[in-house]
């Protein structure tokens, strides 16, 4: 079962290429799947009619004990073999209903296909969480397939409105599915429904919700209005989704729970009331339709109605009549859809007031249509007949089974009346697709392939068929209706009952049926004049008001929150901090243990510090204040120095002087002044806000430093990391073994923004103009020490020669930094570091040229180098069958050397010092050689700016 | 644990005077608070590991051994702010390129929603309801259904 649903997605996700190579001769192709499944079923469905139903269960997600569980059972089966039969026939009729070339259809063909395998996996679903999704997944492709052609406004809004009518009720439903798990304790729909909960208010709530979803899906009242926007789809859509599959998932959930809930308070007052209401609303406005389409679609909506109320009732007569309902309508309605289908593709119209003559003009598709739309309107020796004389029966006696007179007669006016307006609208159809017209001009179909009208024609032939065979089918079917306490008659399947209160019934449904239809221009007349004067609750204009109000809401409420303005943002977060968890502060606020300092070192430099960091805030000058902040890092490094931290104090060093340079890159091109700001009120909120800010986060580390009782963990670290990380470098082996998750995630920061500064400065268009490709270029003076062309006045031979004396050294020594950071200070941080001076150095001397030179490599090469090596060097341990980032120790004996100690983590080390290489590379080519370009792009042609806006 | 009485002032000052320049709309400035706040965040490590002592290196001799793990964190947080930095002058620079001036703007997107919403509007991407496009359904039913002019 599994994999026959899987095999459709498969299907699904050829279907693109299939309809490449076939064109629309790949529908029958895909036809074959669901034609295959209808096959495999006929043995299980056998089977489960009788009394021995299939299982599967595959585990799915075993920690959450999601499975996925299906079953065929007697409803189960009968919905899976129309689903996949009609889902077959309608395959093979978009052979011919789409026009060969279509650039549409290669979309359509995968998701029609999807849907197939997803109504099958709802209907098998043995799971609530199982079931729900298949639910959800019928809903996404309805959306798509509705909106088909998105081009027209109308057909957007179609797809929109069913996609979320449908899933509010989906959620609902959900919400319901989870209670009744949470409450039977069993996810499984068999199991639930085989030791239903005792009744309570809880298990009541759970299934209404889960009613919510049935009704929306099932286009009841008030949701009913998504159904006849939905026919904006091509047509094989609406007679397979509208008509046999989709809708019919809510009439399925219905039919799955009612043994179980049936009796359930405010089960049978929702269903049989609001289906009835939902057959006779839908019944009236169909006699008003034009387009023999949305005639169909409101006559689906009706026909829903009637089925929900009759699988809804609860009683063995009534849930074998809505199955069987159930089967009919699914033939009938299919075929009639695929009938205007072929009428629109050949007649170019779907208007009942310009279609004339079709009755000589395509006698075949008239005799099909007659049939189906005399099984719709329960005319003798149909299907719809049989059905709907066993549905009346029921009815007659739904008083008696429940105990409850009034209520049974009332339900039995209700559908009686439905059913004479079905039988007017059927007419209806009939007379508007087929008829003459006096005035319209007889129409002239274009010769269509004998295939096209085939596929209607044999659904509607099924339709005469089951008709005759009641006996065989009465026998199919009860095994499902067995679930319900016998009820006051026996109910079956047959053209002849006797002289029967159910068959005056249907006489009455038909003769008043038809009185209708004869007399419909007085009907009509009178319909518009209640309609025109007594205002009328309208379900789509409410939802549209409530679509309105989310919306509005939407826009009050961001325009309040989202100002757009920076400085307001932060103002509220850093507020939010000092007003919460410094309100906390206060409270716990106890005379705090201190001491003025560890040493004496932290003194002098804190105190440099707190000076410089005050001064930055005056400075005007934007250097002024980039040198400033500086100094409070090359005073970092001194505390970290003075607190044990060599690594620490290392990296602060070399970062540093980095960041220096960088700003200095891009300052060059700023003004020298910050813009003017007045001693207004906003300077003295910011320094306010700055203040207590610091005071709040002052008093944090105090609070925090004076709670602490417990010692750190990494007091267990100094033995594993020499045992296990093979290193004496306690932080070093952190950053590569210990704590090497965070690492690897840091590496990747680093490789955003760093491809993140190279996307600023070369736009795309800077691209293709002009070759951004480092190369190595031969100076043509072989006196130069270095490549430079830098202006003579701004170049230093002195600089040039110390630069290339040293730039070798200290690659070397970077190396070495790398290499022995395991044991000593240093490591892949520190040594790309180095390396990135390196660089930069000869940058500074020699220009881009130069640059160019030294590192004839693309940074994001060794930016994705890098990140590469370092998460290689995580999974190899894995394929030796250790854990991700693991390291070994190896000691390979080298001749003449000695001995090779090797940690394995020196890989990953290697990883990260080629990560922070590229990002010194792409900064220097970009603040750098690319501010250079622009610079001289502005020089070369200075009235155009070369900015891309 | 007694608390660094120096060290928690270098903090608290060094944030405030980042929080106060990362108010302003130049993007230096508040690139600028940004280091400053990252360098005193680093320090506020340095109180959260407890005392000073010898460096977290095997073999080294000494009393008692500075916590490894926050300069493991610590010294991540640098290359990070080095990172974000250095993305944030190529912003500068770019918003320079393009404005003129390195001031973060208002957002004009959030502006126009502002707006929006003081005229009582919906959002421009709403879908308004209108009757026309409802289904065709006929109120003209006077007449019968057979109108020829239909057919232009």
């Amino acid at each position: 079962m599994v994999l026959l649903v899987a095999l459709h997605f498969l299907a699904a996700a050829v279907a693109p290429a299939l309809v490449r190579v076939l064109d629309r001769k790949a529908f029958p192709v895909l036809a074959l799947v669901p034609a295959a499944s209808f096959v495999w079923l006929l043995g299980p469905v056998a089977q489960a009619t009788r009394g021995e139903p299939t299982t599967e269960q595959w585990t799915w997600i075993a920690t959450l004990g999601l499975h996925v569980d299906m079953t065929i059972t007697t409803l189960s089966g009968v919905l899976a073999l129309l689903v996949t039969g009609v889902g077959a026939l309608v395959l093979v009729y978009c052979t011919w209903y789409f026009r060969p070339h279509d650039t549409e259809i290669w979309r359509f063909s995968g998701v029609l296909t999807g849907f197939a395998g997803s109504m099958l996996g709802l209907v098998l679903a043995d799971n609530v969480y199982l079931l729900y999704i298949f639910w959800e997944l019928t809903t996404i492709l309805s959306f798509l397939l509705i909106g088909h052609n998105p081009e027209r406004r109308a057909n957007r809004r179609a797809a929109v409105n069913a996609l979320i009518v449908t899933t509010f009720g989906g959620l609902a439903m959900l919400v319901g599915l989870i209670g009744l798990h949470l409450i039977t304790g069993t996810a499984r729909l068999s199991e639930i429904l085989a030791a239903p909960p005792d009744p309570g208010p809880a298990v009541t709530a759970a299934v209404m919700l889960v009613l919510v979803g049935a009704i929306s899906k099932s286009a009841l009242v008030p949701f009913h209005f998504w159904l006849p926007g939905a026919m904006a789809a091509p047509t094989p859509v609406s007679a397979y989704l509208h008509a046999a599959a989709m809708v019919k998932a809510g009439v399925y959930l219905v039919a799955l729970l009612a043994p179980a809930f049936a009796d359930t308070p405010g089960w049978r007052p929702v269903l049989v009331g609001f289906g009835i209401m939902t057959m006779l609303i839908g019944g009236l406005r169909a006699l008003r339709q034009y387009d023999v389409k949305l005639l169909l679609a409101y006559g689906t909506v009706s026909q829903l109605g009637f089925l929900v109320a009759v699988t809804g009732a609860g009683t063995r007569s009534a849930a074998f009549a809505g199955l069987a309902l159930l089967c009919a309508h699914a033939l009938f309605k299919s075929a009639l859809f695929l009938v205007v289908g072929v009428i629109d593709r050949s007649v170019g119209t779907r208007d009942l007031r310009e279609l004339s003559g079709m009755r000589r003009a395509a006698p075949g598709l008239f005799a099909a249509s007659t049939i189906a739309a005399s099984s719709m309107a329960g005319l003798p020796i149909f299907f719809g007949f049989t059905a709907k004389e066993a549905a009346l029966a029921a009815f007659v006696d739904l008083g008696e089974d429940l105990g409850h007179r009034a209520w049974g007669t009332a339900a039995l006016v209700g559908i009686v009346l439905g059913s004479m307006l079905t039988v007017a609208y059927s007419a209806r159809f009939l007379w508007g697709a087929f008829a003459d017209k006096p005035g319209a001009e007889p129409c002239h179909p274009r010769e269509f392939s004998v295939g096209f009208p085939t596929v209607p024609a044999a659904l509607a032939s099924l339709s005469l068929i089951a008709g005759l065979a009641g006996p065989f089918l009465t026998e199919r079917l009860a095994p499902y209706a067995e679930q319900f306490p016998p009820g006051a008659h026996t109910p079956s399947l047959a053209l002849w009952h006797g002289l029967t209160p159910a068959l005056g019934l249907s006489a009455v449904c038909i003769v008043l049926g038809l009185a209708l239809f004869v007399w419909r221009r007085p009907v009509a007349a009178t319909q518009h004049a209640i309609v025109d004067r007594v205002p009328m609750p309208d379900a789509e204009r409410a939802y549209q008001a409530i679509m309105r109000g989310v919306d509005r809401l939407a826009v009050e409420v961001t325009g309040r929150t989202q100002r757009g303005s920076l400085p307001v943002y932060l103002g509220i977060i850093l507020i939010t901090l000092v007003a919460v968890p410094g309100a906390a502060l206060l409270r716990a606020w106890e005379p705090p243990d201190a001491h003025l300092s560890d040493n004496r070192l932290q003194v002098v430099a804190g105190v440099v510090m707190i000076v410089a960091a005050v001064m930055t805030v005056r400075s005007r000058r934007r250097l002024r204040a980039v040198l400033l902040v500086g100094v409070t890092g090359y005073c970092t490094a001194i505390m970290f120095v003075a607190h044990g931290a060599p690594d620490l104090a290392l990296t602060q060093v070399l970062v540093e002087t980095f960041l220096l340079v960088t700003f200095v890159l891009v300052l060059r091109r700023l003004p020298p002044f910050f813009s003017d700001r007045p001693f207004n009120i906003a300077r003295w909120w910011r320094v306010g806000l700055g203040t207590v800010t610091g005071l709040a986060v002052a008093g944090f580390a105090f609070i925090a430093t004076n709670a602490r009782s417990h010692g750190p963990i990494s007091q267990g670290w100094p033995d594993p990391a020499y045992e296990y990380g093979g290193g004496k470098n306690i932080v070093n082996v952190a950053l590569v073994d210990i704590r090497a998750w965070d690492t690897i995630g840091e590496l990747s920061v680093l490789v955003v923004a760093a491809t993140g500064i190279a996307s600023l400065i070369f736009l795309i268009t800077d691209r293709s103009v002009r070759p951004v490709r480092p190369r190595r270029i031969v100076t043509p003076d072989s006196n130069a020490w270095l490549a430079a062309n830098l202006h003579d006045q701004r170049r230093s031979i002195v600089f040039e020669i110390v630069t290339r004396l040293i730039f070798h050294t200290v690659v070397v020594f970077s190396v070495y930094l790398m290499l022995s950071g395991h044991n000593t200070p240093g490591g892949g941080f520190a040594g790309g570091l180095v390396a990135g001076l390196a660089l930069m150095i000869r940058y500074l001397a020699g220009g881009r040229e130069e640059l160019d030179n030294a590192a004839p490599v693309d940074a994001g090469v060794v930016l994705g180098l890098g990140l590469a090596t370092a998460a290689m060097s995580g999974l190899l341990p894995t394929l030796l069958g250790g854990g991700v980032l693991q390291s070994a120790i190896v000691d390979i004996p080298l001749p003449l050397v000695g001995e090779l100690h090797l940690v394995t983590s020196v890989f990953f080390d290697i990883g990260v010092y080629l990560v922070v290489v590229g990002l010194a590379l792409d900064v220097l080519r970009s603040l750098g050689n690319g501010i250079d370009a622009h610079i001289e792009d502005e020089g070369s042609n200075e009235p155009t700016s070369e900015v891309t806006p | 644990m007694s608390a660094n009485l120096m060290l928690i002032a270098v903090v608290g000052v060094m944030v405030g005077c980042g929080t106060t320049l990362i108010l302003e709309r130049s993007l230096t400035r508040i690139l600028v608070g940004f280091v400053l706040i990252g360098n005193g965040l680093n320090i506020l490590f340095l109180v959260a590991s407890g005392p000073a002592g010898v460096a977290p290196i095997l073999g080294q001799s000494g009393e008692r051994m500075a916590d490894p793990l926050p300069q493991a964190m610590a010294l991540t947080a640098i290359v990070i702010t080095l990172g974000t930095t250095a993305f944030g002058l190529a912003l500068a620079y770019r918003a320079w390129q393009l404005t003129g001036t390195d001031d973060v703007q208002d957002d004009l997107e959030d502006d126009l929603i502002r707006r929006r919403a003081e005229r009582d509007l919906v959002s421009a991407t709403f879908d308004e309801a209108d009757d026309t496009e409802l289904p065709d359904e006929d109120y003209e039913g006077d007449e019968d259904v057979t109108t020829p002019e239909v057919r232009a």
